[in-house]
């Protein structure tokens, strides 16, 4: 998101609705654009680089189409000589530039290119990319992205190979390229006559010229080798499992230092004073170093406080901890969530910005027989990803290189060279795994850390945040009432929408805080709604944010879909409908919704072009229906069990979600089973996806059940697992049973990191109210509903 | 006065704080980084190591308690990573980030070793105390089962 956020903010404040050149692709329905004028692909190396373009009679086994990847900083290079090697011996390296945090992306991105260049996946070694868009192309990893933008890239990058590999088995053996053809990892005589590894032709291959795009042969669907089978485990999984894959902290570096810091509790708090007395008496302990503080709007800042520097990680977190520090007051320290959720409550009663108006809602409310309304809340939340933030960074002689788990490496570089006065060239930034990132590691607060903490002692450091650091010094998903106004006509049929939602926005990190939802927030199903009745609006309280609103995994469609699908069921139920029937009648006709009639020029449309990735009401219905079938919506169940269901599109991909709920006598909620139906386009991966979709059934059980950050006097009161807490094996949902509605190449593959998320709680919800009658509005709810 | 420990089969010996936690001994002492650092309060896991042969939470276990004993970190539970849990776990696509994974593995190798006929519900009361941010315990459950049926078997 990181960096396309900030292009959004800058149209958006630019008062450039249609954002012409720094979001040319969000809006992309505005103008008709031709396909080729989005194909042009940038090159790293000029010389080197391939334009993708639609050539009439070119022996295209699909059709190429314009993505969100060129509206995105630094766009897309496509050059086999950056991202592919091979060597004598016939080991390809494949560069991998994506961040790998538990998607797969790292593994699925360079698999296309393996599977269109006839590479042998087990002579395959990646090379993790270091952060360098000029050279690779953006590399933001979060939005859901890695496979959307990057299917065709590497598919274009793997037929440029191949051919290049057959044209030099071909010269090598004297005869046309036409008679050899590349296949599993050799070149063969289409005789039968002869073959040669890919190794011995490899050094005149990649000596080749480029092939003209219009010479490129791709494979047809039924060619594939990988794609689309889901056969290919993660390339780390083997070290995974014996404790030899690499993640942020697990780096050393000759003369390495390791710090703790202790950072203010209320954001913009500044150190007044400081004693150490007692922390340099820890043994290990070596010194101290102050870190300036920011006060939002200063993007990833650090918070500041103070360092510890010591030997060992135990040292310096135990030095942190003996510190004395006086800290200043903060004009955030009036923030108490209780009295801020009440503040939302009130003005999520009173008419707002109006973001999007069909119709006559008015009109249609005034003269409504009965209105129908409820309020739906969810409290700020954190990441808590499993591995707390870390960085080492060693500055030396005016250069620094850092090594640290990030979802956006390039990101992390120019900022940390800002923050040090560095011109970026100076910067090297390597990235490890990620131990979980879910956004919050977009976020490199704590890489400028331990930038600033190496320069200023001379000497390579690894910075450690603890989990209390991590719990309390977050960049917190927003907080959100959601109302929701249905008005009735005599016959009970829902004759006006209004969805007003009041959330702080995460704009409020980059500029003073407007004070509404963005556009690209309310592009995340307040907007973008598929509800098609006749009179709609969707509106915008004020809200300003009191501490560090940030993105978190599937961002504010959370509190949409738990607002709108929680509140189709109820009215379902005031109306003694059925509530999946209920939600496909409100979605109404199949159609790709027409942006501009439906008032949605503005749409923030996950940086896609809207013809290309529009809202289909027909795929959304489709994942309902699956979802439903395969549940066995409406089959009897035993008593205190029931079915609830929720559905909704973002990240341009539909999910929807029926989950079973078990409720026994003392008023425990289990979850026995599970099903989500998943449209993303072409499916890349299908083991990943469902592995994602489990995933994110546990996330979805976790924020309904348990994930409330509280603050008091501005300062975050939770601290670990105990009183911030995540489900665990004794009550995860059991059986998660992915659909996948299956495509081929040509329906655009869409992301599956994040959408799975959204629909869980309202389903959770909805089959509690199922299942006992009693209705949760509020987040979180609690694993017990007695 | 310098502590002995045997870690992984190798004898050590250490003269610093000997209230280090095991965790950040075999970590920043060692550099053996298998064992990960996850919440520091014995409540989620991730630094999971066997002290003779038992799962034990190496963040909250000084090395002065564990003098003298043997420890087992993920490094060392199988010469060539091929326990049968490990072999479990790559059989079912268990990891997503996999940070939490060691922990998980030298969970399950020492839930085993006691009990190699665990049932499901033993397994999800054992592995309770490990927590899968990325919510991986479909898998996790399904390949600890299987590795027991297949140590039984
Ligand atoms: S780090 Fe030891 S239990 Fe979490
Ligand atoms: S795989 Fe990421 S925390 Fe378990």
């Amino acid at each position: 998101m990181y960096r396309h956020i900030e292009q959004a903010i800058e149209a958006e404040l630019n008062g450039e609705p249609a954002a012409a050149d720094s979001l040319p692709l969000a809006t992309g329905f505005i103008e008709k654009v031709s396909r080729r004028k989005f194909l042009k692909i940038s090159g790293g190396s000029a010389a080197m680089a391939l334009a993708m373009q639609i050539v009439p009679g070119s022996a295209l086994a699909y059709d190429p189409y314009p993505t969100g990847a060129e509206g995105m900083p630094h766009k897309t290079v496509i050059d086999p000589q950056v991202f592919v090697a091979i060597d004598a011996d016939g080991t390809v390296t494949l560069t991998t530039h994506r961040s790998e945090m538990g998607t797969g992306a790292r593994t699925s991105v360079p698999l296309a290119l393996a599977d269109e260049m006839e590479a042998d996946w087990s002579r395959v070694k990646l090379r993790q990319a270091e952060g360098d868009e000029p050279k690779y192309g953006n590399q933001d990893t979060d939005g859901s992205r890695s496979l959307r933008h990057y299917l065709q890239p590497m598919r274009q990058m793997g037929a440029s190979v191949r051919l290049m590999l057959e044209q030099a088995a071909a010269q090598k053996w004297g005869v046309d390229v036409s008679l050899v053809k590349a296949e599993n990892h050799e070149v063969h005589m289409k005789d039968g006559s002869k073959s040669i590894g890919f190794g011995e032709v490899a050094a005149d291959a990649m000596a080749m010229e480029l092939p003209a795009f219009e010479d490129l042969t791709f494979k047809t669907d039924d060619e594939f080798r990988y794609l689309g089978k889901g056969e290919v485990p993660m390339y780390d999984l083997h070290d995974i499992t014996t404790g030899k894959a690499r993640y942020g902290a697990d780096i050393t570096l000759d003369g390495m230092k390791f710090a703790a810091v202790a950072r203010p509790g209320v954001v913009g708090a500044k150190v007044i004073s400081v004693d150490d007395t007692e922390a340099m008496k820890i043994p290990g302990v070596e010194r101290i170093v102050k870190i300036a503080g920011s006060m939002p709007p200063a993007k990833f800042a650090p918070l500041g406080g103070v360092a510890v520097v010591a030997n060992n990680t135990w040292a310096a977190i135990k030095g942190r901890d003996a510190l004395k520090i006086e800290w200043s007051d903060s004009p955030h320290s009036t923030f108490n969530t209780a009295a801020y959720a009440d503040e939302m409550r009130a003005t999520a009663k009173k008419p707002g910005k109006v973001l999007r108006k069909v119709g006559d809602p008015d009109a249609a409310f005034a003269n409504a027989k009965r209105v129908f309304s409820q309020e739906y809340y969810q409290p700020h939340m954190q990441h808590a990803q499993m591995e707390p933030l870390v960085a080492v960074a060693d500055y030396k002689e005016g250069k620094l290189d850092i090594w640290a788990p990030v979802q956006s490496p390039y990101g992390a570089r120019t900022d940390t060279a800002a923050a040090l006065g560095m011109d970026p060239k100076d910067v090297r930034v390597e990235v490890s795994l990620l131990g979980g990132g879910f956004g919050r590691k977009s976020k490199c607060d704590y890489v400028i850390e331990a930038a600033l903490v190496s320069k200023e002692i001379g000497a390579p450091v690894k910075l450690q945040w603890t989990r209390e650091d991590d719990v309390r010094g977050g960049f917190y998903h927003t907080t959100s009432v959601e109302r929701l106004e249905a008005a009735l006509d005599s016959n009970d049929k829902v004759v006006g929408w209004r969805h007003r939602s009041v959330s702080p926005t995460l704009f409020s990190l980059f500029v003073e805080d407007p004070g509404h939802t963005s556009a690209l927030e309310g592009g995340m199903g307040l907007v973008d709604t598929p509800i098609g009745v006749e009179n709609l609006v969707a509106e915008s309280g004020e809200a300003k944010a009191h501490t560090r609103v940030g993105w978190f995994r599937s961002v504010s469609n959370i509190p949409r879909a738990w607002g709108v699908q929680s509140f189709i069921a109820e009215l379902a139920h005031d109306l003694g409908r059925d509530p999946k029937d209920m939600l496909i009648e409100l979605i109404g006709p199949d159609r790709k919704i027409d942006p501009v009639a439906a008032d949605m020029k503005d749409l923030w449309n996950y940086g896609e072009p809207y013809e290309e990735f529009p809202n289909d009401t027909a795929r959304l219905r489709g994942v309902i229906e699956l979802a439903a079938k395969k549940a066995g919506w409406g089959k009897d169940l035993p008593k205190g069990e029931a079915l609830g269901i929720a559905a909704h599109r973002s990240f341009v991909t539909y999910v929807a979600t029926v989950v079973r709920v078990k409720v026994d006598d003392n008023g425990n909620v289990s979850i026995p089973e599970t099903h989500m139906a998943v449209d993303c386009g072409f499916c890349g991966n299908p083991e990943r996806v469902a592995s994602q979709m489990e995933g994110a059934a546990v996330m979805g059980m976790t924020l309904a059940m348990h994930s409330s950050i509280n603050h008091e006097n501005g300062a975050v009161t939770n601290s670990n697992f105990h009183d911030y807490p995540v489900v665990r094996i004794n009550s995860y949902p059991k059986q998660v049973h992915t659909h996948i509605v299956e495509h081929p190449f040509s329906v655009h593959a869409t992301g599956i990191g994040e959408p799975g998320v959204p629909p869980f709680a309202p389903a959770l919800a909805n089959a509690i109210f199922a299942a006992t009658g009693k209705r949760y509005r509020d987040l979180p709810f609690g694993e017990n509903v007695g | 006065m310098a502590i002995s420990i045997k870690v992984n089969g190798q004898e050590h010996t250490y003269d610093g704080d000997p209230s280090i936690p095991v965790l950040w001994y075999v970590r920043d002492v060692l550099d053996m980084h298998g064992t990960k650092f996850g919440c520091g309060t014995g409540q989620c896991g991730a630094c999971t190591v066997h002290v003779d042969g038992k799962a034990t939470r190496g963040c909250l276990l000084s090395l002065e308690s564990v003098a003298g004993k043997e420890i087992t970190t993920i490094e060392g539970l199988d010469p060539n990573g091929n326990h049968p849990v490990q072999k479990a776990w790559r059989a079912h696509n268990v990891p997503q980030c996999g940070y939490c994974q060691a922990g998980q593995i030298m969970s399950a190798a020492s839930l085993l070793a006691d009990n190699p006929k665990a049932s499901g519900e033993q397994i999800e009361q054992q592995m309770a105390g490990n927590i899968c941010r990325c919510g991986c315990y479909q898998r996790i459950q399904a390949a600890v089962e299987s590795a027991a049926s297949e140590m039984e078997g």
